[in-house]
């Protein structure tokens, strides 16, 4: 089973090769066939190989398939190969399992579009990207797996290219994704440099030995790792393109916009825990940066109107949650976290593109209002994924975010605690704005709007997400409630603390007091985490940690309240509120103006420099010196031509003089 | 060794159907076309078994061929192959047949234009295959003359501005390079070397480092301009707007790479103590190429200046990767070098398609073509993608091959030639997204025929070798790897044994010894 793990990326690749050069010629029924075909294939191969791992013993569940040398030169030697381990497995059944129900949705959804074929052409290439990224077996193929959902992200956000602001949408993300490309690249060289390899458990094998804990090396590798995942997965500063990727349709904000794409930044730093680990000054940027970025884009989301922007900053505020996870050294509750979002967000941004499409692509909530009564089943789907990212137990929500929190909490990170607190009751708040404007309260919407629920291709994908969104969490029950906690220990190989922590301790006791100086307070995560785990093994529950889960849901509940009072009883203080703190509110409704402020300094910089040296440098210094040199011989010449005689032998004459005179001139410097 | 005349065949069959192509009558179109194309054809064909005939373990020169030539000088004609010059035999062969099918629209002089096209094929695959030094000067001096009418008869409005410029530039490099080359020949006779041109004799000169400074000075500028790198490079922008189609492709394709080729064949074996002095000058200038010629193309107006800036920003990749002088540099400068005439040949035959549908290439005169032109849209963004360096595609090999042995010679480097991915992306994506994207709102653009047989014809090729190279690119280093172990071991054995030679004055030194070689 686990030698074909290769087919899991190659079946969509296929699939998209089809549809991509057959095109027009195929029917729709044959282009969804291959399309969902290929897709769900390959899901039952992940299902096939997560059960052919639970078979193997916990240490010995990986398997590495080596396909081809694919680039070789002098020391460099990289195989496309693929890796599955409980961790791939994880990310490929949420990839594949998601990415299913996107593709049956999207059936639906894009029913009458033009571009039908090329929209299913896309989706299966983004799936052989995505799933090249979380199973191959070293940096590089991630990468090309990295680079390739960037592509496809690309091509799906301009996907109706003939609207000008989708296009620069789809150009804007690509290029902010390569800035954070830059990023990853420096980073897999001084991997190179360092370990003479890039493949992951070669790499990881050795860390503890070729790293000193805490260096200078380790840090800037796991800083500008960091650097490509906050481009990729939308983190401060480089999280400006995700918003506008909501230009793309509907499934493609659900799959690729919150579901996976945006998550492989914080997949790649689970995948690189071990060298994280290492790098204390670098985890505390991560988890800092994945606070300020959960609140940052929390206070945005409050005040958008477009029922996806809300949505899409609500996923960077997530994202945001994940990275604190990974940044405080509670890697499998980042991962945790990430499934239960891929569930409940596909969830939502699918609800949402049902409203649009059953309002006639209508986007902007003040136009909506008690869609319930059109849209049950949209409606109640949407609701139980809104409950469940409130963070109300005993949804998915809960437990992934409160486990974040509370390891944050635990490990000593007070501060990116604090931001992740604040965060969460306006998430709920948020939310449930959205919920009330779109599906209660007064119905304002266009007289020549007649809204209707979705087909069933689309309302069959909502529920089962709705579900995952209700049970998914109990594979996560913490101990404190009494949960077997399954999921840690199925991830325990890959990213358990307690061993990260081996190797950490391991290392720093080779350089000695000066490492251990640097295992400060702050930096003792993965210590907090194994001390954490060992306590709650024992039983004994530390009373915080009940305390901090009952004050997290309360304010949950206080968020939903002040929403249901703004949203449902009294519409019209909203708007007061706004008039009466106008400069507040301009600044998070106009995104606290970091575009603009991106577009005059980077992008009309650029621009300005480029003039610049091509009109300056160019055309005036190397052309006018080169100009002018001819002018200058062209004068020459005009008096020289009294020398063309036509006399051969006088020519010769001149070309011996002139051939003496150059050696001598030569000779002379 | 019948096999042996194989590359010589290859630099004089289209020679020969030049000429007869002077035989025919210049209104009898058709059939100088289809001559041409069938010599070309030919070429390609017969350069095919060197891909089982040359032997990818053999480091050293292969198929060689050797007669005297002008004896009493020490000339000869000396031909044969490395994995160093085997691909650029390959994709010569091979360009040249897509240029030929590409100028199937040529209306006006068929008959020079055709001859001038297979006159620089000769030229070409002379310069790459020839290992007498004065053989090469000859082949490198006559790839010039066609390209100069190619540009200045068949080009756009400014073709005599861009010819001129073009041929000054060069001929400035090439005539110090010609005294370099000579200074050297009499150096050699001077250390008790027979008189003579090979280059293979040459490599065992051993040559003072305050020598090799001034010899590497005349050919590094020489093939510095004809690269280009900055600062010498504004006479390429002005060359490929006005050449036509196919002397773009060939311009770009093969022509630039003989300044990348010179370097490795001349200027770095022959003088690597002046190398190594010269290598952080060299590494920089070929940063500022990358980041100046990506910087320069984002604010084009006009597509193909656009791309040939990029040739710019492109050739600053193979520059740096060559002057790393680890395996992985070499290797991916040479294989970048591969790409370029591959991805920049294709956007520039693409460029070509558009132009002569609408008479224009200004960007602001398009919009909205994927509309109309799909599958047009569909090759331009594969092509597109391949030129910025997505993995899966060819770029991506080489240019990570050459920031990777950039890393490992200078980090500094490295760092600001990947900040050229970054801009890469914005220009390439920008010029897209105004050419294809948007409302086809201007009329003459709505109703564009989409790609036709012929252009089919000789776009696949390129598309093939778009995916081959950057899925499977061992097929391609495979045969370049033990040339580029032989040859980084070549130059630092020779630095080490030239680092300690005494500083003498080279010039005087013919002065002051016998200098006839007539014994």
């Amino acid at each position: 089973m686990l030698e074909y793990i290769w087919l899991i990326p190659f079946l969509p690749m296929v699939g998209a090769i089809i549809n991509g050069l057959l095109n027009r010629r195929l029917s729709h029924a044959v282009v969804n066939t291959i399309a969902c075909g290929s897709i769900f294939l390959s899901f039952l191969l992940s299902v096939g190989a997560f059960f052919a791992l639970t078979r193997l013993e916990p240490a010995a569940r990986f398997h590495e398939v080596n396909l081809f040398t694919w680039i070789a030169a002098g020391s460099t030697e990289i195989t496309l190969g693929y890796l599955m381990d409980p961790l791939s497995a994880v990310m490929c059944l949420v990839v594949t399992g998601v990415g299913f129900l996107i593709h049956v949705y999207s059936v639906g959804y894009m029913h009458h579009d033009d571009g039908y074929a090329r929209f299913f052409t896309y989706l299966n290439l983004f799936c052989f990207a995505m799933l090249t990224l979380v199973l191959g077996n070293s940096f590089l193929v991630l990468f090309v797996g990295w680079e390739g959902v960037g592509l496809c992200s690309y091509l799906l956000i301009g996907f109706w290219f003939s609207d000008m602001e989708k296009a620069t949408a789809g150009m804007k993300a690509f290029v902010v994704n390569r800035i954070g490309d830059f990023g990853f690249l420096i980073a897999m060289f001084l991997i190179f440099q360092n370990f003479g390899t890039l493949n992951f458990r070669e790499v990881m094998n050795a860390a503890p030995e070729v790293l000193i804990y805490g260096g200078f090396t380790v840090t800037a590798i796991c800083v500008l790792l960091f650097v490509g995942a906050t481009g990729k997965s939308a983190q401060i500063p480089l999280y400006v393109w995700l918003p506008d990727a909501m230009a793309g349709p509907t499934p493609v904000s659900a799959l690729i916009h919150a579901a996976t794409m945006v998550t492989a930044g914080v997949y790649m730093i689970g995948r690189c825990n071990i060298i994280f680990s290492m790098a204390p000054t670098a985890m505390a940027t991560v988890a800092t940066v994945g606070a300020l970025t959960a609140l940052f884009a929390g206070t945005i989301a409050v005040t958008q109107n477009d029922i996806k922007k809300v949505l899409a900053y609500s996923t960077v505020s997530q994202l945001g949650y994940m990275f604190i996870s990974m940044g405080v050294g509670a890697y499998v509750a980042g991962i945790f976290h990430l499934m239960t979002h891929a569930f409940f967000k596909a969830c939502l941004f699918l609800g949402s593109g049902s409203v649009i499409h059953g309002m006639h692509e209508e986007q902007d909530m003040r136009y909506m209002g008690n869609l319930r009564k059109y849209m049950p089943h949209t409606f109640i789907t949407f609701l139980v994924a809104t409950i469940a990212i409130s963070g109300l137990p005993p949804l998915a929500g809960f437990f992934s975010k409160d486990e974040i929190l509370w390891m944050a909490w635990s490990n000593g990170f007070k501060f990116q605690w604090a931001l992740g607190f604040i965060a969460a009751g306006i998430t709920a708040f948020y939310m449930f704005r959205l919920v009330f404007m779109t599906f209660y309260g007064k119905e304002r919407i266009n007289p020549e709007v007649h809204p209707h629920e979705s087909p069933a291709t689309m309302t069959v994908p909502l529920y089962i997400l709705a579900g995952l969104s209700i049970v998914g969490g109990f594979v996560g029950i913490p101990a404190a409630l009494g949960g077997l906690n399954h999921f840690h220990h199925w991830l325990a190989p890959v990213l358990d603390a307690s061993s990260a922590h081996e190797a950490v301790k391991h290392a720093a006791m080779m350089v000695g007091d000066g490492g251990l100086a640097v295992t400060s307070a702050l930096a003792s995560g993965a210590e907090h985490a194994a001390a954490a785990g060992h306590a709650a093994a024992a039983g004994h529950h530390d009373l915080t940690e009940y305390v901090l889960m009952a004050a997290s849901v309360g304010y949950a509940i206080f968020g939903i309240a002040v929403a249901f009072f703004l949203y449902n009883r009294r519409p019209e203080i909203p708007a007061k509120v706004a008039d009466s703190a106008k400069g507040l509110y301009n600044l998070l409704y106009n995104k606290y103006y970091v575009d603009e402020i991106y577009g005059a300094v980077f992008v009309q910089g650029c621009v300005n420099l480029a003039v610049y040296l091509w009109k300056f440098w160019d055309v005036v210094v190397v052309d006018g010196f080169v100009n002018g040199l001819a002018k200058v011989v062209a004068m020459a010449g005009s008096v020289l031509a009294r020398f063309q005689s036509g006399n051969v032998q006088a020519y010769a004459v001149s070309i011996m003089v002139g051939a003496v005179a150059l050696i001598f001139l030569v000779a002379a410097f | 060794m019948s096999e042996s005349y194989i590359l010589s065949i290859l630099a004089f069959l289209p020679l020969a159907g030049a000429f007869l192509l002077l035989f025919m009558k210049s209104e009898n179109v058709g059939l100088i076309r289809f001559w041409t194309l069938g010599v070309a054809l030919a070429n390609f064909v017969v350069s095919l078994p060197l891909l089982w005939l040359f032997d990818a373990s053999n480091p050293g020169m292969q198929l060689q061929q050797k007669y005297a030539w002008i004896s009493s000088l020490g000339i000869s004609y000396h031909v044969g192959i490395d994995g160093i010059s085997f691909w650029l035999v390959l994709l010569t062969t091979f360009l040249s047949v897509i240029c030929i099918v590409s100028s199937w629209s040529v209306e006006n002089k068929v008959r020079e234009y055709m001859f001038f096209f297979l006159l620089l094929e000769t030229g070409m695959i002379g310069a790459l295959i020839s290992l007498d030094v004065f053989l090469f000067y000859i082949f490198w001096e006559a790839m010039l003359i066609p390209m100069y009418f190619l540009i200045g008869v068949w080009g756009g409005k400014e073709r005599i501005y861009a010819a001129v410029k073009f041929f000054i530039f060069t001929m400035v490099g090439s005539l110090l390079m010609l005294v370099a080359i000579m200074a050297l020949y009499y150096i050699n006779i001077n250390a008790g070397g027979d008189a003579t041109f090979s280059i293979l004799e040459w490599y065992k000169l051993p040559l003072a480092p305050s020598v090799q400074m001034i010899m590497f000075a005349a050919f590094a500028l020489a093939f510095a301009i004809k690269v280009p790198m900055w600062p010498v490079h504004t006479w390429l922008p002005d060359a490929h707007t006005q050449a036509p189609t196919a002397g773009s492709v060939i311009l770009a394709g093969v022509l630039l790479k003989m300044g990348t080729y010179g370097y490795l064949r001349f200027a770095m074996p022959l003088f690597p103590n002046a190398v190594e002095a010269a290598t952080p000058f060299m590494m920089t200038l070929a940063v500022i190429g990358i980041i100046y010629g990506a910087l320069v193309a984002m604010v084009q107006k006009d597509v193909k200046k656009l791309v040939a800036y990029s040739s710019v920003s492109h050739l600053g990749y193979v520059m740096l990767g060559i002057f790393a002088l680890n395996p992985q540099g070499v290797v991916g400068g040479i294989y970048q070098s591969l790409n370029h005439g591959i991805s920049t040949g294709a956007l520039f035959l693409l460029v070509g398609v558009i132009y002569e549908r609408r008479h224009t290439r200004m960007i602001e005169d398009f919009g909205g073509l994927s509309k109309s032109m799909p599958w047009y849209a569909t090759v331009f963004m594969v092509v597109t993608m391949s030129s910025i360096g997505l993995p899966g595609l060819n770029g991506f090999v080489g240019e990570f091959l050459i920031m990777l042995g950039a890393y490992l010679a200078s980090p500094v480097a490295a760092i600001f030639a990947a900040s050229g991915v970054i801009l890469a992306a914005g220009y390439m994506l920008w010029m897209y997204r105004r050419v294809f994207f948007g409302e086809c709102d201007k009329e003459e653009n709505q109703n564009l025929k989409d790609l036709t047989k012929l252009e089919w014809g000789y776009l696949l090729p390129m598309l093939v070798f778009v995916f081959w190279m950057g899925i499977y690119p061992g097929f391609f280093t495979a045969k370049m790897e033990p040339t580029v172990d032989a040859w980084l071991k070549q130059v630092d054995d020779k630095r080490i044994a030239c680092s300690e030679l005494v500083d003498e004055n080279p010039i005087a030194m013919f002065f002051t010894e016998d200098v006839s070689p007539s014994e």
